[in-house]
């Protein structure tokens, strides 16, 4: 019972310490470099709304063209809220409403002549918890291209499937067995199927919603590589709970703290010498 | 003491059993200083007791009655001189009932054997002295095992355990209620169903192309002999079930697919609970719908398109029992459809499929094991059902698969073979119970099936 109270108290009096700071716990503009020359996707003054909460405030990023850009910050802090208004997953949520200018290169992911399926052909995403359909290992990896008419003939498929699944370094283990159901497969090598099925249409742009927190540490390391790959070819946008795993394999990192974005700086100048007190703070382990 | 007195005063003495206890116990505490130095809240100890006490006696007395019966007859029989010894069991039945009138006087004593008449006295004798004994075998019980209950009292003592036993085996008495009662009805019509094929060949029964179950009453009557095959009752009943699937898989699957994925959030709220009471409606009603309005909407089609259509016809039960069984379906395709994860969606629409793909190519194929376990359900309800077919679906049992004809299905013949007077042990009225095996036995292995596969299903995502 004592213990208990005590550690209220600690927790009290640690938020004390943030307001007795006061120039830099109220989050004004984002510190750091959040914008870019050229980029692959423009975001500004981004905002997302769930009903009447606000869950993005006026968040204005950049990101290069194979650039790997890590997103960090506490639970609840918008991290997928913002990453899927990139391809608009938003969309299929009930009340949730996107207001700001978004561009993937020079078009509007938002206006009018922009088709969703369009732009997921373009955008692809990579989930948290590892869904494969359940098909067959093959099936699966085939889906987007059937759907969007990529290969013209069966030969073709067996090339895409083959090389999609070359590409996220599962060929070698389930060339024996494509015709097995994807959901038998264990959890790093399903998490590995998603993202050939992902990379199966050839996207610009992968989104990566905590793709290891399901996954064992070995797995982990698997996809960390394959990341690093991936990153010659595509942009990859990575939302993560580890910062070891930020600091692993982004180039730059953004810091969210509820619905703002804090800072965006150079991954190392992040984890060494962060500009803004909140960042420090999260990274410090000091709440998160 | 009667019965149901008898009873009511085991209750009270539980009651006092109950209230000891707890004193007891209470007493305990103080000593102790306190009630957390007892092994059990006090209401656990008054519980054991009062358990004690009520639980032995209940249970003699339950198993005096269910013997008191048999005994009292044998003892009356022993005394009955041998010339009016019963030889068959309808005598033994008729001479009891006979001594049972005589003894409650709803029969005059003129003219009645003495023998007889000294049986009926035994008889109230017999059950005064029963009636006596039990009263005081019960009290006996119900107070020893307070007491014992209440001696064996002790501070250590684990009733919080002992009562919660206790009550677990009540639960399972009660669980085991439901499947001793299926059991029975299964025994019950395996044992008349052999009757029935001592008199019917069981090839006959299941490949005879021709059911008129008419059979002479009398040997003397000139009448159909009776031929049970049951080949053209289950062709019906498939023809009627398979129409009826027809409408209500499409339509059912189509609703649930509209609810789970399309309708917004008030449309739900109204549509579902909607197809619930639809879901509730007597079958009977739906039963004169299809008598009285579909039938003949159906014939008078028919007619004017010049084809020939019975006023009972397949078609219009088959219809009729399709919409009833329509709710069935989508609300368990619903929840099938709403148990595929989000994520699963979200996967193909992350990949560019629009929401009719992402159905089509997802959504179904995973829960497709599910919505046909549902399929299977709504089958072997369709098998079952019996008031739509008895009023819209007719008698003639033709050997047919046009759906314009009249059919007759294996429910509809149960009910014709058993409405009013029948002689039991006629192969008529036997084949009832023939008929009510086979239809148990498909819908328990229907039944079996689909409870596999959704089991399957679930297990898929866990
Ligand atoms: N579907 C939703 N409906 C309403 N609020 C939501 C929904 N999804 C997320 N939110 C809210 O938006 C905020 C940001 O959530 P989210 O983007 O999931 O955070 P993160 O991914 O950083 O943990 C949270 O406060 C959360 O409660
Ligand atoms: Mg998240």
């Amino acid at each position: 019972m004592s213990a208990l109270t005590m550690n209220l108290t600690a927790t009290a009096s640690e938020e004390n310490s943030f307001d007795s700071a006061p120039e830099q716990t109220v989050v004004e503009d984002t510190v750091g470099f959040p914008l870019v020359d050229d980029p692959k996707i423009r975001a500004r003054n981004a905002s997302v709304f769930y009903g009447d909460k606000q869950a993005i405030f006026n968040i204005d990023l950049d990101i290069g063209k194979h650039e790997v850009i890590a997103m960090i910050g506490p639970s609840g802090c918008g991290k997928s809220t913002f990453l899927r208004t990139i391809n608009r997953m938003n969309d299929t949520v009930d009340g949730c409403r996107v207001s700001g200018e978004f561009l993937l290169e020079e078009d509007n992911i938002y206006g009018s002549k922009m088709d969703v399926v369009e732009l997921r052909a373009r955008v692809g995403m990579v989930f948290q918890k590892p869904n494969p359909f359940p098909k067959s290992i093959f099936d699966n990896v085939a889906y987007g291209p059937k759907i969007h008419g990529l290969a013209g003939s069966r030969v073709e498929l067996d090339e895409i499937v083959e090389n999609s699944l070359k590409r996220a370094g599962l060929w070698a283990e389930v060339k024996d067995r494509l015709q097995q159901p994807g959901t038998g497969l264990s959890g790093g090598q399903q998490q590995r199927l998603c993202i050939a099925r992902a990379i199966s249409i050839s996207p610009e742009v992968i989104l990566m919603d905590e793709p290891c927190s399901a996954l064992d540490p070995i797995a982990t390391a698997r996809i960390e590589e394959l990341i690093a790959e991936l990153a010659e070819n595509y942009t990859i946008v990575i939302v993560t709970h580890s910062m070891q795993q930020a600091a692993r394999v982004s180039h730059r990192t953004a810091y969210f703290h509820l619905g703002k974005l804090v800072e965006v700086n150079e991954t190392e100048k992040v984890f060494t010498t962060p500009e803004h007190k909140l960042t420090e703070a999260y990274i410090t382990g000091r709440f998160g | 003491m009667q019965t149901s007195n008898l009873i009511i005063a085991l209750l009270v003495m539980s009651a006092l059993a109950y209230f000891f206890g707890y004193q007891r116990s209470r007493g305990f505490a103080r000593q102790l200083g306190g009630v957390s130095n007892l092994h059990s809240l006090p209401t656990y100890y008054g519980m054991r007791v009062a358990l004690w006490c009520g639980l032995p006696s209940v249970l003699l007395l339950f198993v005096c009655l269910a013997f008191e019966e048999t005994i009292i007859s044998k003892m009356l029989l022993s005394g009955i001189p041998d010339e009016i010894r019963p030889t068959s069991i309808a005598e033994y039945n008729l001479l009891m009932n006979k001594i049972e009138n005589l003894a409650s006087g709803a029969l005059s004593s003129e003219g009645v054997k003495p023998a007889l008449l000294d049986a009926a006295a035994a008889l109230g004798y017999l059950r005064d002295m029963s009636q006596r004994l039990l009263t005081g075998l019960a009290m006996l019980v119900a107070g020893g095992g307070g007491f014992w209950g209440w001696w064996r009292m002790s501070a250590q003592l684990r009733a919080r355990q002992q009562v919660e036993k206790i009550f677990k085996g009540f639960l399972l008495l009660c669980a085991s209620l439901a499947i001793f009662t299926t059991l029975g009805i299964l025994l019950s019509v395996i044992f008349e169903s052999v009757r029935f094929f001592q008199q019917v060949p069981i090839s006959e029964f299941l490949f005879g192309l021709e059911w008129s179950p008419q059979t002479a009453i009398r040997p003397d009557q000139v009448g159909g002999s009776g031929s049970f095959g049951a080949v053209p009752l289950f062709l019906g009943t498939m023809l009627i079930s398979f129409i009826a699937m027809t409408v209500a898989v499409p339509a059912g699957l189509m609703s649930a697919i509209y609810l789970a994925e399309y309708a917004g959030s008030k449309v739900r709220s109204f549509v579902k609970p909607a197809l619930e009471i639809l879901a509730g409606v007597p079958t009977v009603v739906y039963g004169y719908f299809a008598a009285l309005t579909v039938a003949p909407l159906i014939r008078d089609t028919g007619t004017s398109m010049g084809l020939s259509v019975t006023s009972e016809s397949a078609l219009a039960a088959g219809l009729v029992m399709g919409i009833m069984i329509i709710p069935f379906i989508s609300s368990l395709a619903d929840d099938v459809i709403n148990a595929v994860p989000q994520t699963m969606r979200d996967g193909s629409l992350a990949l560019g499929a629009t929401h009719s793909e992402t159905i089509k190519q997802v959504i179904i194929p995973a829960a497709l094991p599910g919505i046909v376990g549902g399929v299977l359900l709504a089958v072997s309800r369709a098998i079952g059902e019996t008031m739509i077919v008895v009023m819209a679906a007719g008698l003639a049992a033709n050997l047919t698969v046009n759906p314009l004809d009249t059919v007759t299905t294996v429910t509809v013949q149960i009910v014709t073979l058993l409405v009013g007077d029948q002689e039991f042990d006629s192969a008529k009225t036997l084949s009832a119970f023939a008929l009510g095996l086979m239809l148990f036995l498909v819908t328990l292995g229907l039944n079996y099936i689909a409870l596999r596969v959704v089991k399957k299903y679930r297990e898929q995502y866990e």
